[in-house]
């Protein structure tokens, strides 16, 4: 178990390091960043100050040391537009999304797990078939245009929900619906899948034999073993909808890292845009390694691997 | 009785899917006006299902004036475009990764892993948004830029299926007749595969159409006046919830595309028996 996590810690280690090097070369791909940040009326004089007051004429592999050496530290650096340290705005940024995120996450599994108990209990009868078509149709659904009609009906229409904002728990239940939408499909048909595969196994036959009632092999049994597989990909999904929610914050405006990041972009603002790269890896990366360990508490026979 | 709802699947999918392309390929025939003529004393008008429609715009104009059938399958060929083009690009590096790493085996295969942990750590839309923000967005950008980041599918499957074919027979005999390694990839190992790599193209064409929709829709994907589908619901957005039918429409057409092409790559997994997944 030691030896598992201390690899997986290295390999961890690895992709944050790469992760800031490609988030570094991404940002200077534009060519000479201070011309896009004193903007179209500057003078040569003016582009020659913003060069000089935000370090950019040092040499680049001086930037990058500078860069990768702060960041290792915690120190994201500062932002041009806001004039402020760029890891107090992805903090005070983070609770929307990660609220966000739960929110989506809690709601996708609402769904997926009876859906996906369900058809795979009533395998191959039209519940089945209709929930994988609902499978179907999620995969295929735009997020940002639900959002758009989720707006339409329950904000507008019915008047049931807030459109935009964050000024009450309300108004995370659209956007969390939506993103929920993008990871129940592969959530329900995980779930599905393991259902299947333990009803089949011989410990619930045991189960049966021993007369055990329906409930007790359904949930304690059965589900404990299709949780596995579940588990992993629920938290590797969390980490994608962190990384998606840039639309959806974009669309319901709420002002969370996504929606930080894509000002900043809108504004060359390439401290925050590199910073909330990274962060957002780290956090999924974080997320892998805690799906790993919690597979390894459910399941004892991948504590040896 | 399962095999058959399945068939109905894939020939829906399929019928979807060739309307799609025929739309793509012939939009410049098929259009009834110029997809960009504005004309701005015909504004917002409406479909033909509500009253008072022009019949010359069956599907109404949007806030230019503009024909929206027309644009609309001017969106088709956009996002058929997109979809093909992204997938070429990401099916070349992830095919040319997952089958190093398949075949070598050893530190070859530990980098290929790390490479695919790696581009899933990063968060795709973001990371293309900032890419198209600070160079420009413009066609070839966007499908480059999205074409470098939706390989991790293709090397996956590419590098997991060529591990069970390398240890087979017909592998070995090649082996034993001298070819050389190129030979044996590309003549042994890479026919054995292709069906699943179809299966696998399938669904990131409709990944790519999705992404390029919302990159769009965000302002960073295709740039106007084109009429892709994604920029077409960002531009009606601040008329939506007078005339809802001005992102219902666009959106539909999205919809029902990416779903008909999974539900192509649903029929082609169950008919080649492939796998899409680790």
């Amino acid at each position: 178990m030691l030896r598992f996590l201390i690899r997986r810690l290295v390999v961890a280690l690895l992709v944050a390091a790469t992760v800031m090097t490609l988030a570094f070369v991404m940002t200077r791909l534009s060519g000479d960043l201070a011309i896009s940040i004193a903007g179209p009326n500057a003078t040569q004089d003016d582009i020659a100050a913003v060069r000089k007051a935000y370090g950019l004429d040092r040499p680049v592999l001086t930037q990058f040391f500078d860069w990768v050496g702060r960041a290792s530290m915690g120190d994201l650096g500062d932002s041009f537009f806001f004039k402020r340290r760029v890891s107090e705005l992805i903090g005070e940024r983070m609770p929307v999304t990660l609220a966000l995120g739960l929110t989506g996450l809690v709601i996708a599994l609402l769904v997926s797990l009876p859906l996906g108990i369900l058809a795979a209990v009533r395998e191959n009868t039209p519940l089945d078939r209709f929930v994988q078509v609902v499978a179907l149709l999620g995969q295929a659904m735009p997020s940002f245009w639900l959002g758009l009609l989720l707006m339409i009906v329950f904000g507008l229409q019915l008047g049931w929900l807030p459109i935009s904002g964050t000024d009450s728990w309300q108004s995370f239940i659209m956007p969390g619906v939506v993103l929920a939408f993008s990871a129940i499909p592969a959530l329900t048909r995980l779930t599905r899948a393991g259902m299947i595969q333990a009803m089949a196994s011989d410990y619930i036959r045991t189960a049966r034999a021993k007369g055990l009632s329906r409930a007790s092999i359904l949930l304690k049994h059965a589900l404990r073993n299709a949780a596995i597989p579940v588990v992993a990909i629920a938290a590797v999904q969390l980490g994608f909808m962190l990384g998606g929610s840039i639309v959806i914050e974009q669309v319901f405006a709420l002002h969370g890292v996504g929606f930080l990041a894509w000002e900043s972009i809108a504004k060359n603002d390439f401290p925050v845009v590199q910073a909330v790269v990274l962060v957002l890896a780290v956090i999924y990366v974080g997320l892998t390694m805690l799906a790993d360990m919690l597979n390894a508490v459910l399941d004892p026979r991948l504590r040896g691997a | 009785m399962k095999r058959g709802w399945r068939n109905i699947g894939t020939w829906v999918g399929a019928v979807i899917v060739g309307i799609a392309a025929f739309c793509a390929l012939f939009a410049p025939l098929l259009v009834p006006h110029d997809p960009f003529a504005q004309d701005l004393g015909k504004r917002l008008l409406v479909p033909f299902w509500m009253e008072g429609t022009d019949p010359s715009h069956l599907l109404g104009t949007d806030q230019l004036g503009r024909d929206y059938l027309s644009r609309l399958i001017y969106g088709c060929r956009i996002s058929m475009m997109i979809g093909v083009t992204v997938t070429i690009v990401s099916g070349i590096i992830g095919i040319t990764i997952g089958v190093l790493g398949g075949f070598m085996g050893g530190r070859v295969d530990d980098v290929v892993l790390f490479a695919v942990t790696t581009r899933l750590s990063l968060p795709v839309v973001l990371v293309a948004l900032a890419v198209v923000g600070l160079l420009g967005s413009s066609m070839t950008i966007l499908m480059f830029t999205l074409g470098l980041l939706l390989w991790e599918r293709f090397a996956v499957v590419a590098r997991s299926t060529t591990m069970q074919v390398r240890n087979l027979d017909f592998v070995a005999a090649a082996w034993c007749a001298g070819c050389s390694r190129f030979r044996i990839l590309a003549g042994e190992v890479l026919p054995n595969i292709a069906s699943h790599l179809v299966v696998v193209a399938t669904l990131e064409i409709a990944l790519a159409i999705l992404l390029e929709a919302a990159l769009s829709f965000l302002g960073l994907g295709v740039p106007p006046p084109l009429p892709s589908w994604g920029l077409m619901i960002a531009e009606a957005k601040d008329y939506m919830f007078f005339s809802p039918w001005v992102i219902v429409i666009p959106g539909i057409a999205l919809f029902v595309l990416v779903l008909g092409i999974n539900l192509l790559g649903d029929g082609l997994r169950d008919l080649f028996g492939a796998r899409s997944d680790a």
